[in-house]
């Protein structure tokens, strides 16, 4: 029996996560890096601290830290496997990749339910 | 097709390429470009998670973290980032439009269409997030 690769599995959770990647992350770095820190919109962090402590945002966030992080965890294993020429070391690299991701991911929850 | 050579498989010959292969047309580098716009996306994760702390943390905390974005070099690599960042969005809204086969009523839907639905789903989930974060 020929063993089924897991790139389609793979694929679609680097897709799911390039979509919500390219409807969130230009708003997010204009509000979050730009807008928030240069006093553009001063929103109180009252007001932040209820939007994320909501349960409906806060699994929300979860699944688009996780999801972007493997989108771009899984972008980056190839083309850096592609830029170096490096593929024959797919195995590390993919580790090293993912692995950040599985972090990220974790760290990304701690976070989110920590929130008071 | 891939795979060490055995005796029903041959070795393929792989011509040596430069390191610097992707420095040697445009659309290369276009290419790697594209790639790496997910090293900044990645980053709004990192802004994302310090924001979700800073605020649980306290008033302090928050101030400290506006502060230190205000930063100009990380207003500078905030702007880089979102160069990048709608690099991403441009050029996945036309990739996707060239992946969907949808047939409506016996006809294509043209690409056209999926690419000025991403348009529209970007500019509404911008608009959602943004009255969250400020006045929702």
């Amino acid at each position: 029996m020929r063993s089924r690769s897991r790139e389609p599995l793979l694929w679609l959770l680097f897709s799911a996560g390039g979509v919500l990647a390219a409807l969130l992350v230009p708003v997010l770095l204009f509000l979050l890096g730009l807008a928030f820190p240069l006093k553009w919109i001063t929103p109180s962090r009252h007001h932040l601290l209820a939007v994320v402590s909501n349960p409906l945002v806060q699994i929300a966030l979860f699944i688009v830290c996780l999801l972007v992080l493997f989108h771009a965890a899984h972008r980056l294993r190839h083309v850096v496997a592609d830029m170096f020429g490096i593929r024959q070391f797919d195995g590390a690299i993919s580790v090293c990749c993912y692995g950040a991701a599985l972090v990220g991911s974790g760290i990304a929850a701690f976070l989110i339910w920590s929130v008071p | 097709m891939t795979g060490p050579p055995t005796s029903t498989r041959p070795r393929h010959y792989r011509p040596p390429v430069s390191a610097a292969w992707w420095l040697r047309k445009p659309s290369y580098l276009a290419f790697v470009l594209r790639e790496l716009s997910s090293v900044f996306v990645a980053w709004t994760v990192v802004v994302l998670l310090l924001y979700v702390r800073a605020v649980s943390e306290g008033d302090a905390e928050y101030r400290r973290l506006l502060h230190l974005l205000a930063n100009p070099w990380l207003v500078a690599l905030d702007l880089v980032a979102l160069a990048f960042a709608v690099y991403h969005s441009v050029t996945w809204f036309s990739l996707s439009a060239q992946v969907m086969v949808l047939r409506l009523r016996g006809k294509q839907v043209p690409r056209a269409a999926f690419t000025l639905g991403g348009y529209v789903a970007w500019a509404v989930a911008s608009a959602l997030v943004a009255w969250l974060l400020v006045a929702g």
